[in-house]
């Protein structure tokens, strides 16, 4: 056991595409991931796929009562979020059980700015964006020096101390202590006749549209393939030429800018910033989100989004005695089907039926 | 002078606790490679179980062994049955196993028990011992308690055939196989040792801070971070740094205030990890290209 570090110990033997995961010398990976290859080049049926899907996001919040799309919108900011989380811990293999942190960040930022200095809802968004890719960077560089448990725990510690700091006296005119700050729902533009909660649905799925394309276009690039690069074989990315440090630090920065995005759009679609929303368990949540959708996989953030925002709920209604313990075994049962998470399944189960008809095997 | 006295010896005493859970983590890393997110709550609800027997009447040292006994049992059976068909996951899918057992364990005690507060008996007499004023009795007794069990643990790994054994399966899985050794059954005893340790830390934690459903919480990352800084391949280490992170704590609390008090202890062992990233008694890892 002396060469392992921490968090490794599960032999890579159930990866399924050989091709995709290089077979450890060096066992260093902290994140084992299904088979992870980075994203392709777009084929066309990729392309229509995702125009119908799209299609059929435009047309939902017309067929559905205004609470659900509700419901829809925070899962949509979720699936922002989980992109970021899993850029960081999916691709690049540094775990974070504190992205609750930035997502809290990036939602305070929002309200601060539109309560106290009266911003228009839609152009606090990228400060947000700015101000977690600073702070995250900043946590990075640190964390250089951590890796799988260790970091966990530093990260841990940042989710435990977040809401402590929003709570404290010093910032108080700021934050609302606890009471948080109350913002107001944004009507809809240019007199569009539609009610303010579809609105917030398309003004929250337009930045899921750009920043999807932006992280699929990050990661399937030179930048990409170097935080994978990282994340396996870190050593022989060093000799490549790769600079690790600031690939480390500036996925740091980069997801932690998805995060706070995602947690700006959240103040603003619930209207209400709290320290207590930004309890320990978002972070987990957000964690559990990932693993769930599949491990380095961009389609697995809306898998992990839908499961996060949605299965809670389920459960508190099949079982108001224990909701908590349905929602566990709920977990339980989605990682003994699928232990790559769901978009590993949905792969294995699309490589089975594309294989079948090119002869025996 | 007497007031950081006083500080340092209750910090001592929350630190055995700490100690005790970051024992318990330490039990299940060296044998997996992996932190056991749910073991505060399993301690928790041994906690629970204990309170029942002396509800129905049991004296409190036959509640306490019988909690002990049912802990080991139960986490054996945890290991075979629920762990065990996750083993070759990936990593981070273990890792959610321990989230779905937390959230198991917590909203089932909330159920079966509520979520009142109850007060949990002391073993130890109401008066400090030997007429000094700086430690409860209760304090002492538990940190006693804590010495205890690190000696037995010691003993048992050191001198008995089956601690040796254990301790081959944790550090060379093939060849304690070779050699005859259930390295499956190694495990599960390994789950089964840190869920009667992690009782008996619920059971000496339950009077100061009271039995509810979410006691463990804040314990188990004091307790995390302190077998981290102490260095998780380490036991003694372990046990070293969750006396650190009590003390640390309580000192922080009296004199930086209360309400960051987590936060400043956490930055001071985010720091320490950052100088030391193996924490201080951990061996440093060498990577082999």
């Amino acid at each position: 056991m002396s060469a392992v570090p921490p968090l490794t110990s599960a032999p890579a033997a159930t990866v399924a595409e050989p091709v995709a995961a290089p077979t450890p010398v060096v066992a260093a990976a902290a994140v084992e991931v299904a088979p992870a290859q980075p994203p392709r080049r777009l084929e066309r049926r990729h392309i229509v796929a995702v125009v119908v899907l799209l299609a059929l996001a435009c047309a939902l919040p017309f067929f559905i009562p205004n609470y659900r799309t509700f419901q829809l919108t925070l899962a949509l900011a979720y699936a922002i979020a989980l992109l970021g989380l899993n850029m960081l811990t999916g691709y690049n293999g540094q775990i974070s059980l504190g992205h609750g942190a930035f997502f809290a960040i990036g939602a305070y930022t929002a309200a601060i700015l539109m309560d106290k200095a009266d911003w228009p809802y839609w152009a606090t968004i990228p400060v947000a964006g700015v101000v977690c890719l600073v702070a995250g960077f900043l946590f990075g560089l640190p964390a250089l020096r951590l890796e799988g448990l260790y970091l966990a725990v530093a990260t841990l510690a940042l989710a435990y101390a977040m809401p402590q700091i929003l709570k404290h006296k010093a910032i108080e005119q700021w934050t609302g202590g606890v009471q948080g700050i109350v913002i107001v729902k944004p009507d809809p533009p240019w007199g569009l006749p539609i009610s303010q909660d579809q609105w917030l649905y398309f003004f929250v799925l337009l930045w899921v549209v750009v920043l999807f394309v932006v992280g699929w276009n990050l990661l399937r690039g030179r930048v990409g393939r170097a935080m994978v690069a990282i994340r396996d074989q870190p050593i022989a990315a060093k000799a490549m030429g790769i600079d690790t440090a600031i690939v480390k630090s500036m996925s740091f920065g980069v997801s932690a800018l998805f995060t706070g995005v995602a947690g700006a759009l959240n103040a603003i679609a619930v209207q209400f910033v709290a320290p207590d929303s930004f309890q320990p368990f978002l972070s987990i949540s957000l964690l559990v989100g990932i693993v769930i959708g599949g491990l380095a996989s961009i389609s697995g953030a809306f898998y992990g989004a839908l499961f996060i925002q949605f299965v809670p709920n389920l459960a508190d209604q099949l079982s108001k005695a224990a909701p908590w313990a349905l929602y566990g075994v709920f977990l339980l049962a989605f990682m003994y089907a699928m232990p790559f998470g769901v978009a590993g399944f949905v792969q294995r189960v699309a490589a089975r039926f594309r294989r079948r008809p090119r002869g025996p095997a | 002078m007497n007031a950081l006295l006083h500080q340092v010896l209750s910090g001592l005493a929350s630190g055995g606790i700490y100690a005790s859970v970051g024992l318990a983590l330490v039990m299940i890393y060296q044998a997996t490679h992996l932190v056991n997110f749910a073991q505060g709550e399993l301690a928790m609800f041994a906690t629970y179980l204990a309170w029942t027997l002396m509800q129905a009447g049991v004296p409190y040292w036959g509640a306490f062994a019988i909690t002990v006994a049912c802990a080991f049992v139960a986490g054996v059976a945890i290991e075979r049955i629920i762990v065990r068909p996750v083993e070759n996951a990936p990593i981070l899918a273990v890792v959610i196993v321990f989230i779905a057992l937390l959230v198991i364990f917590n909203s089932l005690a909330g159920w079966i028990w509520t979520y009142t507060i109850k007060p949990f008996p002391s073993p130890f007499p109401s008066q400090p011992l030997f007429g000094n004023s700086y430690v409860s009795s209760h304090e002492l007794g538990s940190m006693a308690i804590t010495l205890a069990v690190l000696l037995l643990l010691f003993v048992f790994f050191r001198y008995t055939p089956l601690g040796l054994a254990m301790r081959a399966a944790a550090q060379n899985p093939e060849s304690s196989r070779l050699v005859g050794i259930r390295v499956g059954w190694m495990l599960a005893l390994g789950w089964g040792l840190a869920a009667a340790i992690g009782a008996i830390a619920g059971m000496m934690v339950a009077p100061t801070v009271f039995l509810e459903p979410n006691m463990m919480g804040g314990i188990l990352l004091y307790a995390f971070a302190g077998a981290l800084l102490g260095g998780i391949d380490s036991p003694g280490g372990a046990v070293l740094g969750g006396f650190i992170v009590g003390v640390l704590e309580n000192v922080v609390g009296a004199y930086v205030g209360t309400e960051l008090k987590l936060t400043v202890a956490l930055v001071v062992i985010v720091g320490v990890l950052v100088v030391r990233p193996s924490g201080l008694f951990g061996r440093v890892h060498v990577t082999r290209v």
